[in-house]
């Protein structure tokens, strides 16, 4: 009640003041009545004026004036010098913005990944362990079970496994996303479906039993338009009719970080979706990726031990399937199924990148202040002698660094806000459909950017104020002596700044430099198959309804016709692309004559490859045969095996002859190929093998040309050839593998888009720095300059004299840069790839760089320098 | 508590405070102007008077100052403060 009459007060200020005046002089017109003595009247009211301030302290506190003028003041000195309030605000906003905007990415990738998913705190991932291997596995549905039977810390376990399908949108088919969940799916995660409903528990059992579908906000518009009636509609699915059960809210899109999920179908319809048949009740089968849901204050450990536990009566019951496998936990931000795990060291670069951009930025302004400071050097004597206290002088200074701070504070959180889903960036639109990434700007972002601003504002605040501890009042109201405000101490200080912006710099064209190496070498590494001249693409068989048979005679179709296209040289099938997202097969393994250590069951990836694909793909075989139309379904089983595999498996002898066991079928070897990349570019070499797709059949393989056209005229050419032999199918988009290749390294080029960029700003910011403090320290010493050419320098003596004053102090900044460069690019290890983290060539072109952009900034002061005019200085 | 009191009896501006506690007290209480409008503020700001502009005796304007009813009790809590505080004194003094 009173705050508000306070406030009542503040806005009718005048109107009471004014009031209690007149108040006050009748009372004393009163007095003087009465005695009829005007002074002695006037001795008794007392100070008015000190009875006026009184009544006004009861109302607004002291305090509250002095902030009230000081904020007046400020914003008049920054309106009166625009040029420097501009930059200084655009520095801060800058600054602060990146900040806030990588703040809010970190913080939505780490704690809520999911958008309208409740409680992401409670979320775990699950994922299956073997010994032996470092990389984590999926589980099988039956062990799965299990755990849900035996836990009792566990609310409950989610599966949500990523697939894909074909639709068509016009006449070209789409990948479109989807995922197979469990019954429980949406009820645990708490997202409800807006139209129709979610999973009922029994849809988890049975063969292909439900074939029901959940299906996306943004597939009912795009695809359905809408449609109020979509609720028991058909959508036919990798070939089979599901039903339209439910739409799920707008703004989700599942829960895999980096893709949008369009449908969801649940764990009965496996089948239907993955390869390699019906997994259900296969306790070998580990297709599953899921979370679990702990229950209230439970933390990751308790369930962790309780989930070993079970794991371990596993091993000990089903000793043939679970010998040597746990089940581990991972906190929602290390999921090892998802691009989240990818992106959080990206962005930790990202967050440091920005803190030394914020203080590139922040120095720089503490710069443009000193200077400002040194203008008003005369203002600020004269208030002291007038009896301005030092303290209430200091006050004012931070007050106008905290306007600065405020107002940059309030642009950068603009610039968060505006930037904030620019996380998706990192995530191309894959079948029409942009992710929404989270980067909401919440509370803890909020904190963490005032806890920024507040920090740029003591470091601004207080870089004028400790000038003006060391006023020479006198000398300054001589108005002769050209440093009187700071002089010796500034000019160390303001040096020092400079020192440290153009190290910060420094490490960033550094990071930025071994960043874009890395990419480099990422890029021109040779995946060990050519990626120019050869295109892919595919037809989905499975989604159109063909069986096997029909299938086979299909893609023998096909392959002739290709085949006898003009420009095509050769062309191949085969079940997986290199470098894409999905995984190989793989399959236990055992070799004659190799006896594998205890407890370790060796598990190798391999690929369906047809006949001519090595010729396709530019693999060169470094001995034997490929496969041919010869080895069909009749035929021997055969297998080709790279030479990893060689010499781990049959150390020294020629495996050409010898036998392998997959899934439990005995395999001559007829070849070994040489080695290439097969999941990323940046894997080391293992084993790998390959088996004749006729074989192991598949219906919806992907196709290799190898052609010298242009993907574009090959689609065009390729559609034309689909649609004679079915007109219902698609083709999937033509590609050449160089695209490949560039797609999965694209991650790591925009890492490199964002840290080059940011790192040009800071250098930017710091070439702006280095040339206003050249500027001041010219226009300090223009006495001294002007007397000089007097007494005869040449314009290139003085010219000499004030860039070696520059570039002394990008020297030190580099000499300093150099020194934290090497002890911090350790940290990008992970990140680079054939780069050593001191790289001689990256160090050696940033110094060039940084020597560069500081002549640059120097020139134009010097070169002004000796354009001044001795007489005219003296006589100043 | 002074001034709460005076104002018991009705409504008076701040120069006819002054002169009634001047009156009542026989001198004793003689408030100085430069006292009594900051205490009158915080009145004010309390909210246990209101201010009203009116008439005075020879028409000029004059500033009337009023009792609420939280000013009332707020008196009557300050009168037994008072009270004890007197009491209290008392006593020290009648055993020293």
């Amino acid at each position: 009640m009173r705050l508000i009459r306070r406030l009542l007060y503040f806005f009718r200020q005048r109107r009471k003041a004014g009031e209690l005046a007149e108040e006050m002089e009748f009372h004393r017109h009163l007095l003087e009545q009465e005695s009829g003595d005007q002074h002695a009247a006037n001795r008794r009211m007392g100070s008015a004026m000190l009875a006026r301030e009184d009544a006004r302290a009861v109302w607004l506190p002291l305090w509250f004036d002095s902030v009230f003028q000081d904020l007046r003041v400020g914003l008049r000195m920054l309106r009166r010098s625009p040029g420097f309030s501009i930059l200084a605000v655009l520095c801060l906003t800058l600054g602060i913005g990146a900040n806030a905007a990588v703040f809010s990415w970190i913080e939505g990738i780490l704690f809520r990944p999911y958008p309208l998913v409740t409680h992401q705190e409670q979320l775990l991932a699950l994922t299956g362990t073997a010994r032996g291997e470092s990389d984590p596995t999926g589980v099988s549905w039956p062990d799965l079970l299990d755990l849900q039977k035996n836990s009792t810390l566990i609310d409950s376990f989610i599966v949500s496994k990523i697939m894909g399908t074909t639709l068509s949108i016009g006449d070209r088919a789409e990948v479109t996303t989807g995922s197979i969940v469990s019954a429980n799916y949406f009820d645990a995660i708490g997202v409800h479906p807006i139209l129709g409903r979610a999973f009922e528990p029994g849809e988890d059992t049975g063969r292909n039993a439900h074939p029901v579908t959940v299906i996306s906000y943004q597939l009912w518009q795009r695809r359905f338009k809408g449609d109020p009636q979509i609720i028991g509609k058909t959508q036919r699915l990798n070939g089979v009719l599901h039903t339209i059960v439910g739409v799920a809210p707008e703004g989700f899109y599942g829960t895999f970080v980096g893709w949008a999920m369009q449908f969801w179908v649940p764990v009965s319809m496996e089948e239907t979706f993955e390869a390699d048949g019906y997994k259900l009740e296969d306790r070998d089968a580990r297709w599953i990726e899921s979370f679990v849901r702990l229950k209230p204050g439970v933390t990751l450990d308790q369930a962790q031990q309780e989930m070993a536990a079970v794991a371990q009566r596993l091993e000990n019951d089903f000793p043939a399937t679970d010998r040597g496998r746990g089940i581990k936990l991972w906190p929602l931000w290390q999921t090892p199924f998802n691009n989240a795990r990818t992106l959080l060291p990206t962005l930790e670069i990202m967050l440091v990148v920005v803190v030394f951009v914020l203080l590139i930025a922040c120095a720089n302004v503490g710069n443009l202040l000193l200077v400002r400071s040194f203008a008003r050097r005369h203002e600020m004597t004269v208030r002291l002698a007038i009896g301005a206290g030092r303290s209430r002088l200091l006050q004012q200074l931070l007050t106008e660094g905290l306007i600065l701070a405020a107002v940059g504070a309030v642009g950068g959180l603009l610039v968060a806000h505006w930037c904030r889903h620019a996380l998706v960036l990192l995530f191309p639109a894959r079948g029409g459909v942009t992710m929404h990434l989270p980067g909401e700007i919440d509370w803890r972002v909020l904190a963490l950017s005032a806890a920024v601003c507040l920090l740029s504002t003591l470091l601004l605040g207080l870089v004028p104020a400790m000038q003006s501890g060391k006023l020479d009042v006198a000398g300054a109201l001589k108005a002769e002596s050209a440093g009187v405000v700071g002089g010796r101490g500034t000019a160390w200080f303001r040096s020092g700044l400079v020192v440290m912006q153009v190290s910060l710099s420094f490490v960033l064209l550094v990071g930025a430099g071994l960043l874009l190496q890395s990419l480099q070498r990422i890029r021109t590494t040779s995946p060990g198959f050519s990626t120019r001249g050869v295109l892919r693409t595919s037809v989905n068989l499975v989604s159109a309804g063909y069986d096997a048979p029909r299938a086979q005679t299909f893609q023998d179709a096909m392959l002739e016709r290709v085949q006898a296209l003009p420009g095509v040289e050769s062309a191949a099938f085969a079940q997986m692309t290199p470098l894409s997202y999905g995984s190989f097969s793989s399959s236990p393994i055992a070799v004659d004559g190799y006896q594998p250590p205890p407890e370790e069951q060796p598990t190798v990836q391999y690929n369906e490859v047809g006949p001519n694909y090595f010729a396709t793909m530019g693999i060169p075989l470094v001995s034997g045969r490929e496969f041919t139309r010869a080895d069909d379904e009749k035929a021997a089983l055969v297998a080709i095996v790279n030479e990893t595999m060689a010499s781990q498996y049959w150390r020294g002898r020629n495996p050409i002859g010898q036998r392998v066991q997959v899934k439990g079928r005995w395999m001559q070897v007829i070849g070994v190929a040489k080695d290439s990349k097969y999941q990323s570019v940046r894997e080391t070499p293992k084993p790998f093998f390959y088996v004749p797709l006729r074989q192991n059949f598949s219906r919806s393989p992907v196709l290799f040309i190898r052609t010298p056209l242009s993907p574009e005229t090959m689609a065009s050419a390729l559609s034309r050839e689909v649609h004679t032999l079915d007109a219902n199918l698609a083709l999937y988009e033509v590609i050449s593998l160089q695209e490949q290749l560039d797609r999965s390294t694209s991650p790591q080029l925009v890492a490199v888009t964002l840290v080059g960029v940011l790192g040009s700003l800071a250098l930017l910011l710091c070439a702006i720095g280095l040339y206003g403090v050249m500027s001041y320290a010219v226009s300090q010493s223009s006495r001294e300059l002007g007397l000089r050419m007097a007494l005869g320098a040449s314009a290139s003596d003085l010219l000499r004299q004030v860039m070696s004053r520059g570039l002394t102090l990008t020297g030190g900044g580099v000499l300093l840069g150099v020194a934290v460069a090497l002890g911090l690019t350790r940290l990008l290890g992970h990140l680079l790839y054939k780069v050593s983290p001191r790289d001689p060539l990256v160090f050696g072109s940033a110094f060039v760089v940084m020597s560069i952009a500081a002549v640059a900034a120097c020139f134009l002061p010097a070169w002004r320098a000796t354009r001044t005019d001795p007489a005219r200085i003296l006589r100043d | 508590m002074l001034i709460l009191g005076s104002l018991t009896r009705g409504p008076r501006h701040g120069y006819g405070i002054a002169q009634h506690l001047k009156k009542i007290s026989k001198d004793v209480l003689d408030v100085g102007e430069s006292s009594l409008y900051p205490a009158l503020q915080r009145l004010l700001l309390n909210g246990w008077v209101t201010a009203e502009w009116g008439a005075s005796e020879n028409n000029r304007r004059a500033r009337y100052y009023q009792l609420t009813a939280s000013g009332r009790k707020q008196l009557v809590a300050e009168n037994r403060e008072f009270d004890r505080m007197i009491l209290a004194i008392q006593k020290v003094m009648s055993c020293a």
